[in-house]
C-alpha cells in the first residue's frame, strides 16, 4: 500500500513536467511571436543601452537557430533565472518571491473562510432544498458569481474604507504602525479585512454553488436512505454519511480551479493596492514590464499546475475507492 | 418511482399527458424570465444606445466636471466631464459584442474539436481531448493577459484570446453527447443510407448534440463579459473603445468624490451576466435529459 | 390473532411537474409476529414505495397524504420525527435491492454495521463494534475480523448484500422488510441469500415484508401475498390459495407469466398493455384496459373489495355477487 501510493505520487509528479515545459514554451513563443524585436521584449523597454541589448542577444542567442534559443530559454528557466526588471533593477524571480507572502496570506485566509462557510452554507441549502433560505442563498451566490470580483471590491472599499473610515484604503501596513510584534499583526489583519473579505465573496459563491449541488446528488443517493433506515439522526446523515461523500469532488475542483482563484486575487490585489503577485502584474502590464509577465506567467502557472497535482494526491488519500494506477 | 415505459400504448388512456410546452417550463423558473426581461431590455439599450443617448460619449466637458447623477446627467459625469450614463450605453454595446463574439467563436471551436473527438473516438479523441486538458490546467485568465499584453489590446485580440482560452468546456460537453449518440440507430440508419461522414456528424448527429451546449454557450457569454471586464479593469483594455472595465479603472482614482463611476459601470456589467446566468439557468431546466423526456 | 403491522388506508403520491403521480392509493395490509408475508407486482407498481412509506422514509416530491400505520399499538405516522428514528433500524429494520449502491462507499463496513447497534442499543464504540463482529458472523461472511475493516467496494455482491442483512437484524427488529433482496444478484448467490435471510429470521422471530416481483421467490419463502398493482392492492391470499386459484385476473397473468419463464417455455407470453400512467389511471377498475375478462362496469366505475371464501380478498367486479 505504501510502496503503491509512492509509486503513484512519482507517477503524479512526472506527468507535470511536460505541462510545466509546454508553459515555457508558450512563453518563449509568445517573446517571438509578438510583433517587433525580441530584444525589446526582453529587455521591458525600448530605449535601452546598445551595450545592454547586445548583451541580451548573446545571453539569450538570439543571432542562433531558433531550436538553440529555446533550449536556452528552457535552462534559464528551469534552473530559477526569470530575467531581469531593468526598471526595478532586481532579478524577477527574487521580486516575485519577495511578493509571493502577501498573496499566500490573502489567498489563505479567504479560502479558509469561504471554504468553511460555503460547505456549511452548500450543506445546509441542499438539505432544505428550495426553501425560502436555499432560494435566498442560490439567488446571492448566483449575484456573487455574476459581479466583476474588482467591483465588490471597489463598492465595499467606497462604503467601509471611504465613507465610513473603518479601514485603510490600500497597502498591507500603515507608515505608523508597530514594526513587529501584536500591534504589527493586528494592522496587518486591519488591512487584510477588506481585500480578504472581496476575495472571499468571490470563493464562497463558487464553493457554495458547487457544495450545494454535489450533496444535492448525494443526498439522492442510496446509501443515505440505508442510513435514515437505520435510524440515523438527520444532522448526522447529512454531515457524516452525506458530506464526507459530497465533499470529495469539491476538493477536486477547488484544486482545479485554483487557476481561476488566483485571477481572482489579481483583480483583489489591484483595487486594494495589496503588494502581492496580482499588483505586481498590474505593475508590469501599465509599464509594459515583459520580463516581470512572463516570469509571472510562468511562475502562476507553475504552482496552478503543482495544486492540481496536490489536489489528485490529497484525492487519493481521502477518497478509499482510489486504486493507484 | 419509475416513469410510465414510453411505448405504443394499448389503449387510448395511456397517452401521456400532453407534455408542457418549452416556454411553460422556462416560465416556471420565474428568476430565469426575470433574467430574461432584464437582458431584453439591456439588449435594446445597447443596440439603440446611440439614438438614446444625449450626449456623445467620448465628448469631454460634455458637462460640467464630476457632476452628481441629476436630470441633465442621468449617472453624472467623470472627472473629464464626460456623461456616464451614455458612456455605459456604449461600453454596453462593446461589452455585449465581445461577450458574444468570443462566446460564438469559443462555440465553434469546441464544437469542431468536441465532435472529432467524440465521433472518431480512439487516436484522434486521445490527442484532441490531451489538448483540451492542456487548455483546462493552465491558467486561462493569466495566459489571456499575456495574449493581449504581447499581441497588443485591440478588440479582436480580446475576443480571440478569450475565445481560445474558454472552448474546451464546450469542446468537452460536444464530445460526450458525440459519444453517446453516435452509436444511435438513426445514425446507422443514415451510413447505411450513404451519408457521407462530415454529413452524419453535422446534420445527423450535432443537432441532438446541441441542448446542453446552447446552455453553456450562454453562459460563456456572460463570463467572456468578466474576463473583458477584468483584462480591461487590468489596464488591457482596447484605449479606442469605451469599455466598461476601463471606466471602472479610471473610477478608482475619483471615487472617493464620485461615487457613480464606479457604481453605474459596474451594475451594468453584473445585471447583464446576472442575466445572461438566469437565462442559462432556464434554458438548463428546458433543455436538460430529465424535462425532455429523453 | 394480533396483529404487528396493520397498515390502513395507505395514500402516498410524488407530485411532479408533469402531475401528480399517485403511486400508492388506499393500500391496506396486515402482518401477524413471526409471519412472513409478500407484496407483489410489476415494477412501478408502487410496491417500494409502499414500504419506504410506512418507514416514513419518503422525500419531497413524494407525500404520504394519508393512512394509518399501527405497528404495537401505535400510529407510527403520529409519530414524532425522533419517535419514529427509534423504530427505523429499531424495531423495523429494512434489507434494500441493491448492494452495490445502498452502502456508503466512504465508510469501513463495521462502522456501518456498528453505526446501527450504537443507535438503538445505546452501545459505547468499542462494544458496538463486537456488535457488529457479532453480526458479520451472524450472516455467515467469511473472516468477519478482517471484513469489517474493509470498504464496500472490496466486497463482492453477495458479501456486501450480507452486510446489508447483518445492518438489518443487528438490532433483532419484530419487522424485517427486504425490498427485492435479491434482484441485483447471481442467480446462484440469490438462492444463498434467501436463505440467510429466512432462516435468520426465523431464529429472531422476525415477521418479513418480503417485496418481490419473483413469485418463485413467494412461494418458497412467504405465507401469505398481497398482490399490487398499479397502487392499489388486487387480491390477498394465503400462499397456497393464491397458486391454486388466483380471484383476480392480473394475479392469473402474473402467474401464467411466471410459469412461462420458470418452464422456459418458448412463446413468452407477457401481460399484455403497458402499466398504467398514475398520473392519469384508467377509470373504473385499473386494469381494465389489460384485462382479458374485461365487461361492462370495468371502465365506468372502480370495483369492490370482495372478501371469499377462506378469509381472502380480491378487488374486482367478478366477484361483485360474491359480496
Amino acid at each position: 500500500m505504501q510502496s503503491r501510493f509512492l509509486t503513484y505520487l512519482f507517477r503524479r509528479v512526472l506527468q507535470a513536467v511536460p505541462l510545466l515545459l509546454l508553459v515555457v514554451v508558450i512563453t518563449f513563443l509568445l517573446v517571438h511571436a509578438a510583433p517587433g524585436d525580441p530584444v525589446d521584449v526582453l529587455s521591458g523597454q525600448m530605449e535601452t543601452a546598445p551595450e545592454y541589448r547586445e548583451q541580451l542577444r548573446r545571453e539569450f542567442g538570439l543571432d542562433r537557430p531558433l531550436y538553440v534559443q529555446l533550449g536556452r530559454y528552457v535552462a534559464k528557466v528551469t534552473s530559477l533565472d526569470l530575467g531581469y526588471s531593468l526598471r526595478y533593477r532586481v532579478d524577477v524571480f527574487d521580486l516575485i518571491m519577495s511578493r509571493l507572502p502577501a498573496t499566500l496570506l490573502l489567498m489563505g485566509t479567504s479560502l479558509v473562510l469561504s471554504s468553511a462557510i460555503g460547505i456549511l452554507l452548500g450543506a445546509f441549502a441542499a438539505r432544505h432544498p428550495y426553501s425560502a433560505a436555499d432560494n435566498a442563498a442560490t439567488l446571492v451566490a448566483l449575484a456573487g458569481y455574476s459581479m466583476p470580483v474588482f467591483w465588490l471590491g471597489q463598492l465595499l472599499l467606497l462604503l467601509f474604507a471611504l465613507n465610513l473610515g473603518w479601514f485603510p484604503t490600500q497597502g498591507m501596513a500603515s507608515l505608523r504602525a508597530p514594526a513587529e510584534g501584536w500591534g504589527r499583526a493586528f494592522d496587518i489583519a486591519h488591512h487584510l479585512a477588506l481585500p480578504a473579505l472581496t476575495y472571499s465573496v468571490y470563493n464562497l459563491t463558487l464553493i457554495f454553488r458547487l457544495t450545494r449541488a454535489r450533496m444535492q446528488e448525494t443526498l439522492a443517493e442510496d446509501y443515505i436512505t440505508t442510513a435514515r433506515a437505520k435510524g440515523v439522526s438527520e444532522g448526522a446523515v447529512v454531515f457524516r454519511h452525506a458530506l464526507r461523500n459530497a465533499l470529495l469532488p469539491v476538493v477536486t475542483v477547488i484544486g482545479l480551479t485554483f487557476g481561476f482563484m488566483l485571477a481572482g486575487s489579481v483583480l483583489t490585489e489591484t483595487v486594494f493596492a495589496w503588494p502581492g503577485l496580482g499588483r505586481l502584474m498590474y505593475e508590469a502590464i501599465m509599464a509594459r514590464d515583459y520580463p516581470i509577465l512572463m516570469g509571472l506567467f510562468i511562475f502562476i502557472s507553475s504552482l496552478v499546475i503543482v495544486a492540481n497535482v496536490i489536489t489528485d494526491v490529497i484525492y487519493a488519500l481521502i477518497d478509499p475507492r482510489v486504486v493507484y494506477k | 418511482m419509475s416513469a410510465p415505459a414510453p411505448g405504443t400504448p394499448a389503449a387510448g388512456w395511456v397517452e401521456e399527458p400532453p407534455r408542457p410546452s418549452l416556454w411553460r417550463i422556462f416560465a416556471l423558473n420565474r428568476m430565469s424570465v426575470l433574467g430574461l426581461a432584464v437582458l431584453g431590455c439591456l439588449l435594446v439599450l445597447a443596440v439603440f444606445g446611440d439614438a438614446i443617448v444625449p450626449f456623445d460619449p467620448e465628448k469631454i466637458r460634455a458637462g460640467p466636471r464630476m457632476a452628481s447623477p441629476g436630470a441633465v446627467h442621468l449617472m453624472g459625469t467623470d472627472d473629464l466631464g464626460r456623461d456616464v450614463f451614455s458612456r455605459v450605453l456604449a461600453g454596453l454595446r462593446i461589452s455585449l459584442i465581445v461577450g458574444l463574439s468570443a462566446a460564438a467563436v469559443s462555440t465553434g471551436i469546441g464544437i469542431v474539436v468536441g465532435s472529432f473527438a467524440g465521433y472518431f473516438g480512439r487516436l484522434i479523441d486521445d490527442l484532441l481531448m490531451r489538448l483540451t486538458e492542456v487548455f483546462l490546467v493552465i491558467p486561462r485568465f493569466f495566459l489571456a493577459i499575456m495574449l493581449v499584453a504581447f499581441f497588443g489590446a485591440h478588440i479582436v485580440n480580446i475576443i480571440l484570446a478569450i475565445a481560445l482560452l474558454s472552448w474546451p468546456e464546450i469542446a468537452r460537453i460536444v464530445r460526450a453527447e458525440f459519444l453517446s449518440l453516435r452509436t444511435r440507430q438513426f445514425v446507422d440508419a443514415a451510413r447505411i443510407a450513404g451519408c457521407g461522414v462530415l454529413v452524419l456528424m453535422f446534420v445527423e448527429i450535432l443537432p441532438n448534440a446541441l441542448a446542453p451546449v446552447v446552455v453553456a454557450g450562454t453562459l460563456q457569454v456572460g463570463q467572456a463579459m468578466l474576463l473583458e471586464a477584468g483584462l480591461s479593469y487590468l489596464g488591457l483594455g482596447d484605449p479606442s473603445q469605451v469599455s466598461l472595465g476601463i471606466m471602472l479603472q479610471q473610477a478608482q482614482q475619483i471615487m472617493r468624490s464620485a461615487w457613480w463611476t464606479t457604481a453605474f459601470p459596474g451594475l451594468v456589467i453584473f445585471l447583464a451576466v446576472l442575466s445572461l446566468n438566469l437565462v442559462g439557468d432556464g434554458l438548463n431546466d428546458v433543455l436538460s435529459p430529465r424535462s425532455r423526456g429523453r | 390473532m394480533q396483529e404487528l403491522l396493520r397498515v390502513e388506508d395507505l395514500t402516498t403520491h410524488i407530485f411532479t411537474p408533469a402531475g401528480v403521480v399517485r403511486a400508492v392509493e388506499g393500500v391496506s395490509l396486515r402482518i401477524r409476529p413471526s409471519e412472513a408475508v409478500a407484496l407483489v407486482g410489476e415494477s412501478g407498481c408502487g410496491k417500494s414505495m409502499t414500504a419506504l412509506s410506512l418507514m416514513r422514509l419518503v422525500r419531497p416530491p413524494v407525500r404520504i397524504l394519508g393512512g394509518r400505520v399501527w405497528f404495537k399499538g401505535r400510529d407510527l405516522l403520529a409519530l414524532s420525527e425522533a419517535e419514529m428514528r427509534m423504530v427505523r433500524g429499531g424495531e423495523i429494520a429494512m434489507v434494500f435491492q441493491d448492494p452495490m449502491t445502498f452502502l456508503n462507499p466512504v465508510f469501513r463496513v463495521g462502522d456501518q454495521v456498528a453505526e446501527a447497534i450504537c443507535i438503538h442499543q445505546g452501545l459505547g464504540r468499542r462494544a458496538a463494534e463486537a456488535g457488529a463482529l457479532e453480526a458479520l458472523r451472524h450472516v455467515k461472511i467469511p473472516a468477519p475480523e478482517a471484513v469489517v475493516h474493509y470498504y464496500p467496494h472490496q466486497l463482492s455482491g453477495g458479501m456486501r448484500q450480507r452486510v446489508l442483512i447483518a445492518m438489518a437484524v443487528a438490532c433483532r427488529p419484530a419487522l424485517l422488510i427486504a425490498d427485492e433482496p435479491t434482484t441485483a444478484l447471481d442467480v446462484t448467490i440469490q438462492a444463498q441469500i434467501m436463505a440467510l435471510l429466512s432462516d435468520i429470521r426465523r431464529e429472531l422471530g422476525s415477521a418479513l415484508l418480503l417485496i418481490s416481483h419473483d413469485l418463485g421467490l413467494v412461494a418458497e419463502y412467504c405465507d401469505r401475498v398481497y398482490v399490487m398493482y398499479a397502487g392499489e392492492i388486487v387480491e390477498e391470499a394465503d400462499v397456497f390459495g393464491l397458486f391454486k386459484g388466483p380471484q383476480h385476473p392480473y394475479t392469473a397473468a402474473l402467474l401464467k407469466s411466471s410459469l412461462n419463464i420458470d418452464h422456459r417455455v418458448a412463446a413468452f407470453e407477457a401481460i399484455e398493455g403497458q402499466p398504467p400512467n398514475l398520473i392519469a389511471p384508467p377509470p373504473g377498475c385499473r386494469f381494465h384496459p389489460r384485462c382479458p375478462r374485461a365487461f361492462e362496469p370495468c371502465s365506468r366505475s372502480a370495483p369492490p373489495v370482495v372478501t371469499l371464501e377462506g378469509g381472502r380478498v380480491a378487488r374486482c367486479w367478478l366477484h361483485e355477487d360474491g359480496r
